[in-house]
């Protein structure tokens, strides 16, 4: 396989394996090239990328703008809400503005479900999903897939447990289903209502008790939790929520002391995760932000046509 | 001057006639129907070899958006597709705006409609406004010619106003047509609660939504005496509560459309909005469940649910584009298809839905070939193939997740009150 062979990433469904592997080896060398001091290489030189948040995001955005620049492309930012958005205009006018002006990227966030799949089906630039509703964030997915392979060398066998708000989560779908293509076995674990049975047909397991499953875990990502969840009446109380889920540092003295925690952040320290837990050797929660860098640049380059690199590449240069 | 309308195999569901017979139409009546008919003088002469000759079909369920929204369907231009697609009546939903909630505003329908092909009998607002809080004027609304009750896009939550609207539509002998939906329950849905729904990380309308409410009508109706008919029955438990009430001497009908027993929520991930309506495309256990209710006569009535959209409207985020589909071009070749060919669903079987039964639920007078009848009658090549896409619909929306399908059964003429108002041009 020489490249993804694709115009689009959309979701981690449509991605095999293979490819999973080889955007992680390729975000390897990346990872490299951008650690160092003079960190651009001429990848995307004369590209546009543009990227379209329709949701609030600090991290993401910013990890795609970082990446799309260290590889030489022209990024523009298109902020939607001082844009003719904000006048009413509809998603594929905004989207097709920015292809009449030759856009070769489409970086989006949205908050519905399916908006980059309805893009691109409609447009001829390649649009990248930065996290669509609760569907799925493939980009985090990746990221977070590169960084426990950092760490482990392989994914099989390992015992992932996925906390929190797992039925309105794309960082939970889009794990899930990464994680179980390199072979690891996971656990959901939340609160009933925040946790549907569906999510067993995906070959994960579930449970409600955090105290249980943790010491089997390998590995541990916290998802945030959304307060507005509470007023749908889908958890009683942040309080309650805080005494049943959140990892606080009693309960990781029950976990193995090489235990993987991650978090896709932004994090609600004394929700999710005490102080402590979050910044401890175990942590790798800014990792996965740089991290987050090298998977997006490995991304570009590969969806530019870019081909397999070798160890060899990284030494060369 | 009339018709005579040779060599086709009549269907006649009402009177369970199935056999190779001419018809003679005169004026706006069927004046004979019987074996090797001889045209007289004059007399336009069809041949219907190979073809069915069917009562012109019967959609109880549609929108045509006037008054309101003419840019995107007119009763004139929902008309002349209706005959274009077999059928020679259908009935209006009043969501409209304004809704249908006086007299005058169903005399404009009827009167709109008298210049356009096909037999349009209007639905009318249960409630004033279609707030859902004090009941039309029915007995006057009645009066000007609206054929049953329904505030059809939303349900009526009010169970008090629901009872009331059951008794006092039964002094005027029409039924109450039940969107029966808890929107509570349904809450911020997209698509059918389930495996799908949670894949694709869109919000779910379990079926429960409908269940809840259909219930509550059916044991309302018991209480009210009165004439409860659902709307766009989805799920196997509606099914399975309507058979039951159906089983306790309570007066419940109900319909279903076309896309419910041919398609399942498989359908979204590939049509997206284009496969987006209230209630939405069920689980294959339900869509199975369906196609037994209609079987076993549960279901007695398809009706489309002929929903029109513009295309802006629908070129949207799942989450922003509106409900609905449009569905009288594609429920002919989803009958035939689906059910005959399908499910061996006799043509008796599948047509009565959208004949007799539905005439006789709402007193429309219409839906049967026998002689002296209103001359109604549709032809339909069975075994024609058709190919669902933009030069096959002449809808002005084009809303559907059948765009590309191929299906079997073209509709050859349309013969409304003795006019031909519809004649298939090949290509």
């Amino acid at each position: 396989m020489n490249s993804l062979n694709r115009k689009d990433l959309l979701d981690i469904k449509s991605l095999s394996s293979d490819e999973i592997m080889l955007i992680c080896d390729t975000a390897k060398y990346f990872k490299d090239v951008f650690t160092r001091d003079v960190k651009s290489v001429p990848v995307l030189r004369g590209k546009t990328v543009c990227t379209l948040f329709y949701e609030p995001s600090t991290r993401t955005r910013l990890s795609f703008e970082m990446a799309a620049k260290l590889l030489s492309a022209n990024t523009i930012n298109v902020p939607v809400t001082t844009s003719s958005v904000v006048k009413g205009e509809s998603l594929i006018d905004t989207v097709r503005t920015l292809e009449a002006m030759k856009a070769d990227y489409i970086v989006m966030r949205h908050g519905a479900s399916l908006a980059p799949h309805f893009l691109s089906k409609n447009i001829k630039a390649s649009v990248i999903n930065g996290g669509d509703g609760y569907h799925s964030h493939p980009t985090q997915a990746l990221l977070d897939t590169y960084s426990i392979l950092e760490k482990r060398g392989s994914l099989k066998g390992l015992h992932i447990g996925i906390i929190g708000d797992i039925k309105h989560s794309r960082v939970a779908r889009s794990d899930i289903m990464a994680f179980t293509k390199l072979g690891a076995r996971i656990t959901l674990c939340g609160p009933s209502t925040l946790l549907p049975d569906e999510f067993k047909q995906y070959g994960v397991e579930i449970t409600y008790d955090l105290d249980k499953l943790l010491p089997e875990l390998d590995v541990i990502n916290m998802l945030r939790i959304q307060r507005e969840r509470q007023k749908g009446s889908l958890f009683p109380s942040i309080r309650e929520y805080n005494l049943l889920y959140s990892l606080t540092e009693e309960r990781f003295a029950k976990c193995k002391p090489d235990i993987i925690v991650m978090h896709p952040g932004p994090m609600n320290r004394g929700i999710e995760l005490d102080d402590a837990v979050a910044d401890c050797p175990n942590s790798i929660i800014n990792e996965q932000v740089t991290n987050g860098v090298a998977v997006r640049m490995a991304i570009f380059y590969l969806l530019a046509g870019g081909t397999p690199l070798s160890d060899a590449d990284t030494e060369g240069n | 001057m009339g018709i005579l309308i040779k060599n086709g195999r009549v269907i006649d569901p009402a009177s369970g006639t199935d056999d190779r017979l001419d018809i003679v139409i005169s004026e706006n009546k069927i004046k004979d129907i019987a074996k090797n008919l001889s045209p007289a003088s004059g007399d336009e002469v069809i041949d219907a070899k190979g073809a069915l000759v069917l009562p012109g079909l019967i959609d109880i369920h549609v929108h045509f958006r006037e008054p309101g929204r003419e840019d995107v369907e007119t009763i004139i231009g929902g008309s002349m597709v209706a005959a274009k697609s077999g059928f020679t009546s259908v009935c209006t939903m009043p969501n409209t705006t304004p809704v249908i909630d006086n007299q005058a505003l169903v005399r404009f329908i009827i009167m709109e409609a008298a210049k356009g092909p096909i037999n349009v009998f209007p639905t009318a607002n249960i409630s004033k406004g279609g707030k859902g809080e004090e009941i039309s004027e029915m007995g006057e609304l009645v009066k000007g010619g609206a054929v049953a009750f329904t505030d059809d896009g939303k349900p009526v939550i009010n169970s008090i106003l629901m009872r009331r609207a059951l008794e006092y539509s039964r002094m005027f002998n029409v039924p109450i047509l039940s969107h029966a939906e808890d929107k509570l329950l349904a809450d911020e849905g997209l698509m059918n609660e389930g495996l799908n729904s949670n894949k694709l990380g869109l919000s779910g309308i379990p079926c429960e939504a409908e269940e809840v409410m259909i219930a509550r009508d059916i044991i309302l109706t018991r209480l009210a005496k009165g004439r409860l008919h659902i709307c766009h029955v989805s799920a196997a438990g509606s099914v399975e509560l309507v058979r039951r009430g159906k089983a306790d001497g309570i007066s419940v009908s109900c319909e279903t459309a076309p896309h419910y027993f041919a398609l399942n929520d498989d359908a979204v991930e590939e049509h997206l909005s284009m496969a987006k309506m209230n209630p939405p495309l069920r689980s294959e256990h339900d869509r199975k469940e369906i196609i037994r209710g209609l079987k076993d006569g549960t279901i007695e009535v398809i009706a489309t649910d002929h929903a029109p959209h513009a295309l802006f409207e629908k070129m949207q985020e799942m989450e922003y584009a509106p409900f609905g589909i449009i569905g009288l071009e594609t429920a002919v070749p989803l009958i035939i298809t689906e059910l005959v060919r399908n499910n061996n669903f006799s043509y008796i079987e599948a047509f009565s839905k959208v004949t007799c039964n539905p005439s006789r639920l709402l007193n429309l007078g219409r839906g049967e070939l026998k002689t002296g009848a209103l001359a109604d009658v549709v032809i339909i090549n069975p075994d024609e193939k058709i190919i669902v896409d933009d030069k096959f619909l002449i809808s002005k929306c084009k809303n559907t997740p059948f765009i590309g399908k191929e299906l079997f059964g073209s509709i050859e003429y349309t013969i409304c009150n003795g006019k031909i108002v519809h004649k298939r041009t090949r290509a």
